[in-house]
């Protein structure tokens, strides 16, 4: 561990008040279709003579498919094939993306149907083409499968079992450690050790999944409908999975249902609908139903931590050491090995931690595969973090918020490098960032003191009421590159082609305004397009609270070369230096004079058309295609605090109140962002409280319905309050943003976890989420 | 299970004239056969609310009935909500206060709400709680729907009194 490090390259941003529309919490572009009717949403797309997919799945957790006899199904009118892993043979499993280093875990990966063993209930066994929904899913439900039960392994911590003869379930070890961890605890004034448990949830969007492939054989070109999240990145994966050039090979992404890091990963049903499009030389649509979801859809989150700190007597940490039982599910899906590897190196947080080690076993069980979830790896090492801080506090009678303060790391420190002894293992650079100051604005706007004074009280009077306090560094806009392309029409639209892509989060509306500050336009005319491959060749997508910074980047990098450009024409056509010119609303006038000449952007287009004798040696158009390119991560941060009320009868939780305090660098636009921090504080209270992919002890998944996978709805939730704050814009963004994608629900679990312990008056009693009426009702038993 | 029956939806005011298999969903009928694609699905089993619609003056969840058993009655969708260019009221609060994200539980929300605040124009604030709570929404965290519906009720209050 060092700081220091590279000198900061931008200048500091201007504020909000000083800009015309970034910063500004305007209305989204996007609403009007969506309000009325109009969204397409991968169900409502649908082509001529279409062909529908059901999927057989494994009732077994784990077995060897003896047999499948598809021939009553075959038999069915309308029934078209039934395909099992023979018709698919040449197929690779589902791969990781291109960047993964996925050495070792490759055998791990999932065939698009199942070969020789099924792993876990709903494990795609086989495909059923009929001509119509209703008839592929009667069918499946008459392909006979023969499967011989093998012994299942349902938990991580468990012995690892076999994931086929010869092959352990635990798929790799990772490693990940800086400083002297054996000094620091040989050292300590006291160690704690907890054994702690993250509960199995995921994004459940309200959509479920969707794909359409589409083959054109004249051609040769061939097409998938429904994507999102990252088509781009998918397309190279399909592409090498296929052995199909990428100017052969499209994603289209259209209105998408919620995202939340798991819709828009390629899954099995992807791959299926494209190979059948091509075989049958027919589209073919793949809608996947909710019970498919709750068994099939990544999950996440489920980790076993035996975590221990080291700490001075005045509660400075001195190391922390971590053994981390990571439940994989059955198969190591596109992510590869990232959410333990994120769980790692998050772990110390905004914390200053002199040594520090963590092992984390990859195994994996007999259940839906896992992988990235909003905030992967952070929501569960914030948890580990928090309850650590706590024990401290506890142990050293020292006020939890104390001891969280005397650790953290300071704005001086800045930038802050933690580098890991691992070859390979990428250091985090802090780029800017005052935790102190967030940490004291969230106490004093949350009413801290006073507030544990009433705590006190109502206590007193026989409640079950407490506070909790969480702190959290969150990472946004890796590297390395995105671009966009700007035109301006004849009538002044402009049209922002970018490699981004929309979960619903408002990214065109973003995207919108950055154009909109640059060019000087109204951002209601821009027209924002995104997830076309065929539009655009490269495209970093949305996740990992990227888009904003980096497509964003991209945006302001092109809007302001279409800017220069029209400036640079309109100087010769007005007379008048180019400096002395600005844009406003769409109209290139002089700075100093009002009612001077002027030129609207749409009358430069026009006069820049190809053939124009003014072009004068000038390329056509005014239009650029930019890119922006970094090999830097942005690192916001943030603060939550919670009161939690305990029903000391039915054991229910009842979030009192929430804030989430939240450095942003830079807002775009404030609204959305706080749409996205009270959207990911609730879907954090979820997995805090309710949320939980169950299983009973032969696989047997017992959250399958909406009835029993409990998602807050209007009644379970406060009315969360957020500090949203720009005191650290990122030096290594032009604009100064950072993502704001994940910091509602990062330290969500942990606060909670926090509050309730305060709640009950019984230190680090909170060791598992989600903490369900039942666990507090086994707590208050004791 | 392939016979059909021919029957009529009248969704927004017009008829269509459609056969379908006796099991087929009402949702799926509205959706695939009528072209209103406004009406979302989200689970199929009642609990998430997004393909509500308003049958009769009742807002009812579309996936927990056949389409047979709508035969001849008058249907409300999304489509249905704006005059025109002109948006509902709730249409556009659910805009002005950020209401929607993915906007795909927003239909059954708005079809939801439209149907409380015309059955009961002075509704309570607690009382629009209960019936907000019959639905889920993934993306907003449901803060900005309250507000957005709760405005929207003001607003149509307002405009009745004047």
């Amino acid at each position: 561990m060092s700081h220091g490090g590279n000198a900061h390259g931008y200048p500091t941003p201007p504020p909000s008040s000083a800009r015309r529309v970034l910063g500004h919490a305007v209305a989204r572009i996007e609403d009007r279709p969506l309000v009325t009717g109009r969204g397409r949403y991968a169900g409502d797309i649908n082509f001529p003579h279409q062909l529908h997919m059901r999927i057989v799945r494994s009732p077994n957790a784990h077995g060897k498919i003896l047999s499948v006899d598809a021939s009553a199904a075959l038999a069915m009118p309308g029934v078209l094939a039934v395909w099992t892993n023979a018709d698919i043979a040449e197929l690779s499993p589902i791969d990781f993306r291109a960047d993964k280093n996925a050495t070792g875990i490759r055998e791990f990966r999932q065939p698009a149907l199942a070969q020789t063993y099924v792993r876990y209930i709903g494990d795609p066994v086989a495909a059923v083409f009929a001509d119509d929904p209703y008839v592929a899913e009667d069918a499946a439900e008459q392909v006979a499968l023969a499967i011989e039960a093998l012994p299942v392994v349902m938990s991580a911590s468990d012995p690892p079992g076999e994931f086929e003869p010869g092959r352990s379930s635990e798929a790799i070890v990772l490693h990940h450690s800086f400083g002297d961890v054996e000094a620091a605890f040989r050292n300590a004034h006291a160690v704690i050790e907890l054994d702690l448990q993250t509960g199995r949830h995921s994004g459940v969007p309200l959509e479920t999944r969707g794909a359409i492939g589409v083959y054109d054989a004249a051609k040769d070109l061939l097409e998938l409908h429904g994507a999102a999240k990252i088509p781009h990145r998918n397309r190279e994966t399909l592409c090498r999975m296929l052995n199909r050039a990428p100017s052969s090979l499209h994603l289209h992404e259209s209105h998408v249902g919620g995202g939340f890091g798991i819709r828009g990963e390629l899954y099995p049903e992807d791959v299926l609908v494209l190979v059948a499009a091509m075989r049958f030389e027919r589209p073919v649509k793949w809608i996947e139903d909710r019970r498919e979801h709750l068994m099939c859809a990544n999950q996440g989150r489920e980790q076993r931590h035996r975590a221990r700190i080291a700490v001075d007597r005045d509660g400075h940490i001195l190391g922390i050491e971590d053994e981390i039982f990571h439940d994989q599910g059955a198969y190591i899906r596109t992510h590869g090995v990232n959410v333990p590897n994120r769980t790692m190196c998050m772990m110390t947080g905004a914390y200053k931690v002199p040594a520090y080690r963590a092992k984390a076993r990859v195994r994996l069980t007999n259940k839906t595969p896992a992988a990235t979830y909003r905030a992967p790896g952070r929501y569960e090492s914030t948890f580990v973090r928090s309850r650590l801080m706590d024990a401290v506090a506890a142990k050293l009678g020292i006020d939890p918020v104390e001891v969280r303060r005397r650790n953290l790391i300071t704005a001086q420190e800045m930038p802050y490098v933690i580098a890991f002894d691992e070859p390979g293992v990428e250091a985090l650079e802090f780029d800017s960032g005052d935790f102190p100051a967030l940490l004291e604005k969230a106490l004093k706007a949350f009413g801290w003191d006073k507030l544990q004074a009433d705590l006190k009280r109502r206590r007193a009077a026989g409640e079950l009421v407490g506070a909790g306090v969480a702190i959290f560094m969150e990472e946004s806009g890796r590297g390395p590159s995105d671009n966009a392309k700007i035109k301006v029409d004849p009538d002044g639209t402009v049209e922002l082609i970018t490699g981004g892509a929309s979960l619903g989060q408002g990214f065109e509306t973003v995207m919108a305004q950055i154009c909109a500050e640059a060019l000087g336009v109204d951002y209601r005319r821009v027209r924002v397009i995104h997830g076309q491959t065929d539009l655009i060749d490269h495209g970093i997508g949305a996740h990992a609270a990227r888009a904003t910074v980096l497509t964003g980047g991209a945006v302001h990098v092109t809007a302001t070369m279409v800017r220069d450009k029209a400036l640079e024409f309109a100087s010769e056509l007005l007379q008048t230096p180019a400096d002395d010119l600005d844009i406003v609303d769409g109209m290139v006038m002089r700075r100093d004079t009002k009612g001077g000449p002027s030129i609207a952007l749409g009358d430069l287009a026009k006069r820049l058309a190809p053939g124009s004798k003014l072009l004068r040696g000038r390329d056509p158009q005014l239009a650029a295609h930019g890119w922006y390119n970094t090999d830097h991560t942005v690192f916001p941060y943030g603060v939550h605090l919670a009161v939690a009320c305990v029903d000391r009868d039915t054991g229910r939780v009842a979030v009192e109140r929430f804030m989430v305090a939240y450095d942003v660098g830079r807002a775009v636009n404030p609204l959305l962002i706080e749409g996205q921090l009270v959207g990911g504080c609730v879907q954090g209270l979820g997995g805090a409280l309710s949320e939980e992919f169950v299983y009973d002890e032969a696989g047997e998944p017992l959250s399958a319905t909406f009835a029993d996978y409990l998602m807050p709805t209007v009644h379970d939730v406060p009315d969360v309050e957020v500090l949203l704050t720009e005191d650290a814009p990122s030096p290594r963004h032009p604009l100064g943003l950072k993502g704001a994608g994940e910091g509602g629900i990062n330290g969500a679990g942990g606060v909670i976890a926090s509050a309730i312990d305060d709640a009950l008056q019984m230190s680090g009693a909170i060791t598992r989420l989600p903490v369900t009426p039942q666990r507090i009702r086994d707590l208050l038993r004791r | 299970m392939t016979d059909k029956t021919d029957i009529i939806l009248i969704i927004n005011g017009r008829a269509h004239a459609i056969s379908v298999e006796p099991r087929k969903t009402l949702v799926d009928a509205i959706r695939d056969d009528c072209g209103q694609t406004g009406t979302h699905i989200g689970c199929e089993h009642g609990i998430c609310g997004t393909c509500t619609i308003i049958l009769d003056g009742d807002a009812v969840r579309s996936c927990l009935m056949f389409a047979v058993q709508a035969d001849g009655r008058h249907i409300r969708t999304v489509e249905g909500l704006a005059d025109g260019e002109t948006l509902h009221p709730l249409q556009q609060a659910f805009i002005t206060h950020h209401g929607l994200q993915c906007g795909f539980c927003t239909p059954g929300f708005l079809m939801l709400a439209v149907n409380a605040l015309e059955h009961n124009p002075n509704i309570g604030d607690d009382e629009l709680l209960d019936v907000l709570a019959s639905n889920l929404c993934r993306c907003t965290g449901y803060q900005n729907i309250i507000k957005a519906v709760r405005a929207a009720r003001d607003e149509m209050r307002g405009a009745k009194a004047t």
